[in-house]
């Protein structure tokens, strides 16, 4: 036995290559092992690979927990509930990915800011009179020491939804729900609307619904800013950067009935830098798909909906940008102070902006007038024919309106129900998603948020049970879909 | 003499220089570059490089805030036994303001903030007015305040918590309330009076002295369009002359003019 110990060591004098190719059956492998003592100490010295050559802080870092893909309004709701509801200080490494830090295109800073409880699905109710609260005191939530408060410029002037004979009887049975939930809505006749808001012409109105508090409309970009300064100092990081490619890995399980299903984790996430090739690899545990408008691209990234069609493997995610027009006009007789946002039974709606007798509003187009979503020009004859008329109709002063400006926005469009999906997905499991709200994510935001920190950190929901939002309705074919008053 | 330029309107730019120091600066450059170079204090200093000071920092701010709320919980076991009168009005004396009851003297607390007890005899005696000037009240505090259905005038005069949204809360008081005094509270916006479009039985509203109104004067005229019963206190006409002669004397010290 000395002289097996001892040959390996007379053998190393002789040469430095290791001595494993010599003699495979060694178990203690000195050889093998001290070449890799060395070529670790090599590394960590300086001009090592420990050390890049060049200046990697404008990379992400190379290891993350949690990376949030999308550093819209979502998204971020999602990192600062994150790092709230964290057990210990620092316990999570969260990496919020935003392509464009000027949020150009993005639909968090286009939107028209508006926030109401009427719906009719009771869990959109809870998430916005949740978020109602949250806005309300969101000082308690997002103030900074040294920073000034944050200043969301919110009018709780409510909204007011008008519903035709046909619709009547869908609103009642919604402000029905609502009031049940605990919004304070109340109906009102032709009638009563004519005496509170002379200047609305409440022909072919059978019904109204309005909002008495807790909704209105706000500074969308305030709230990002004060979500992104608060998420800053909890210790979030972020990156500007594109995802490219996720590196995921596949384990082949069987189901009770014996039927084959594949499952796969999510390992590295590809994020490449602007106008460049160079791209790092974040090691992460889980994924949230925040992006929006783009999120049906990020989910096909990850092999979602890559299967026989039927299948849950292809099933995809049926979010899509939609593009959504917005116009100020300005009308000098217009409604006074007290306008609430107004939705007319054709699906225009309006609101005052500022002092000057300048209003704001937009109108959902029909599936056959959908715009090409590739690019944020905005089409005026759209406003001349398909709004106009209406908002003449209902309120006769806007017969003399000018126009003054334009812009358009992305709805993140769920195909399918026109309603968020919530929670991981089936196969891809750490993969979750926060997205598809078709127009009303800002108001969801921050209820949003919470549900999935709390599914993220506690493995349910805790608060609010979004599980009528999971991604497996769409391989079900269970619609939760807003009952449309019109 | 060249005055700088007024610092916010330094733009930044978030590109790659010398000075960003890594992930973190890069996405720290939203505001202008002035908010960073202002000069810290001894515990900002020591909060920007330990983590416990920060911790102990954010601690006693977030106790001030809590301190505001537990003034303003409800109290539903007085509102059990004694009924909503008597929770508004003691309410209102715990914070410091004065109640008047139907037919009785305005009750104050004293100077120390002490108050006898004697108002629980009138527990089916409606409140009429209420004082809450200069109250930490807020939006949570109004609950105690909005069963108070035959509640005529309500002083709200310096109250540093109410804003737009407890206006907005106030709708319930709206078929009683003939006086509303809003005259010096810091967060009320022209957004907040919007909705005391409800209060059709107004008859006096003072809208004076707030400084998050933008322009006074207009608002008043759009008040005064909103509710035409009522009558309006509001911007002092002769404030916009006042100020002319101080504005001509900084411009005569600054630069030339364009």
């Amino acid at each position: 036995m000395l002289r097996r110990a001892l040959q390996p060591s007379m053998c190393r004098c002789l040469s430095t290559r290791g001595l494993s190719a010599r003699r495979g059956g060694s178990t203690l492998d000195w050889g093998g092992k001290v070449s890799e003592i060395k070529k670790k100490i090599r590394s960590a010295l300086p001009g090592g690979s420990w050390d890049a050559p060049y200046d990697t802080s404008h990379l992400p870092p190379e290891h993350a927990d949690v990376v949030i893909v999308g550093g819209g309004v979502i998204g971020l709701s999602v990192a600062y509930w994150l790092k709230r509801l964290e057990g210990r200080r620092g316990a999570i490494r969260v990496l919020v990915v935003e392509r464009d830090h000027t949020y150009s295109q993005a639909s968090s800073v286009l939107s028209v800011g508006g926030i109401r409880q009427q719906f009719s699905v009771p869990e959109n109710i809870q998430l916005s009179l949740f978020s109602a609260d949250f806005l309300r005191n969101i000082n308690d939530y997002l103030a900074v020491v040294d920073d000034p408060p944050v200043d969301l410029q919110f009018n709780p002037s409510g909204y007011l939804l008008l519903a035709s004979e046909k619709g009547a009887a869908v609103m009642e049975s919604n402000v029905k729900v609502q009031r049940q939930e605990g919004a304070k809505v109340c109906l009102m006749s032709p009638e009563q609307l004519r005496n509170k808001f002379p200047w609305i012409n409440t022909e072919g109105v059978a019904l109204a619904s309005y909002g008495m508090e807790d909704e209105g409309w706000f500074d969308p970009w305030s709230l990002l800013q004060g979500l992104r300064r608060k998420v800053q100092s909890m210790g979030v990081l972020f990156c500007q950067g594109e995802v490219t490619r996720f590196v995921s890995s596949s384990n082949r399980m069987e189901d009770a009935s014996g039927e084959e299903v594949i499952l796969k984790r999510i390992h590295e996430v590809h994020v490449k830098m602007d106008h460049s090739l160079e791209y790092q690899p974040v090691e992460c545990a889980i994924v949230i798909n925040t992006a929006g408008a783009w999120s049906g691209q990020i989910a096909e990234l990850a092999g979602i909906g890559k299967g026989p069609p039927g299948t849950l493997q292809g099933t995809r995610l049926p979010v899509e940008p939609r593009k959504r027009y917005v116009y100020i006009w300005h009308c000098p007789q217009g409604p006074g102070l007290e306008t609430p946002l107004v939705a007319d039974t054709s699906g225009a709606y309006f609101r005052r902006e500022g002092l000057g007798n300048n209003y704001l509003g937009s109108r959902s187009p029909t599936e056959e007038e959908e715009p090409d979503p590739g690019n944020l020009e905005v089409d005026h004859s759209f406003f001349q024919e398909k709004m106009w008329p209406h908002l003449a109709r209902r309120v006769p002063a806007f017969e003399t309106l000018e126009v003054r400006s334009a812009w358009a926005g992305y709805y993140d469009y769920n195909t399918f129900d026109q309603n968020g999906v919530v929670g991981p997905h089936p196969l891809v499991l750490n993969m979750y998603f926060a997205t598809g709200f078709s127009g009303h994510g800002l108001q969801q935001a921050p209820a949003v948020g919470r549900a999935v920190a709390e599914l993220v950190l506690k493995g349910s929901f805790q608060t609010i049970n979004l599980s009528p939002f999971s991604f497996s309705r769409f391989y079900l074919g269970e619609k939760v879909q807003e009952a449309s008053v019109s | 003499l060249s005055s700088p330029l007024p610092q916010s309107l330094c733009l930044v730019v978030p590109v790659w220089n010398s000075s960003t120091r890594g992930v973190h600066d890069l996405s720290r450059m939203v505001g202008p570059k002035g908010n960073q170079r202002k000069r810290r204090t001894l515990v900002q200093f020591l909060g920007d490089h330990f983590y416990d000071v920060q911790a102990l920092r954010e601690y006693f701010f977030r106790k001030q805030a809590l301190k505001v709320q537990l003034e303003n919980r409800s109290f539903l076991s007085i509102k059990n036994q004694y009924g909503p009168y008597i929770t508004g009005a003691f309410f209102i004396l715990k914070q410091g303001g004065a109640v008047k009851f139907q037919g009785e003297e305005w009750i104050r607390p004293s100077g120390r903030g002490h108050f006898s007890l004697d108002f629980l005899k009138f527990q089916a005696v409606p409140v009429e007015a209420v004082d809450a000037s200069g109250c930490a009240l807020n939006y949570n505090g109004l609950d105690n305040l909005l069963p108070l259905k035959e509640l005529q005038s309500l002083w709200l005069q310096r109250c540093p918590h109410v804003d737009d949204w407890c206006l907005s809360h106030l709708h319930p008081l709206a078929d009683s309330l003939q006086e509303l005094s809003l005259a010096g509270c810091p967060r009320i916006s022209e957004r907040g009076l919007a909705c005391l479009h409800h209060f059709q039985n107004l008859r006096r509203l003072d809208i004076s002295d707030l400084p998050a109104v933008s322009n006074p004067s207009l608002i008043q005229i759009l008040v005064e369009e909103m509710l035409p019963n009522c009558k309006v206190l509001g911007a002092n006409w002769a404030q916009g002359l006042k100020l002319a002669p101080e504005e001509q004397a900084r411009d005569a010290a600054g630069p030339v003019s364009a």
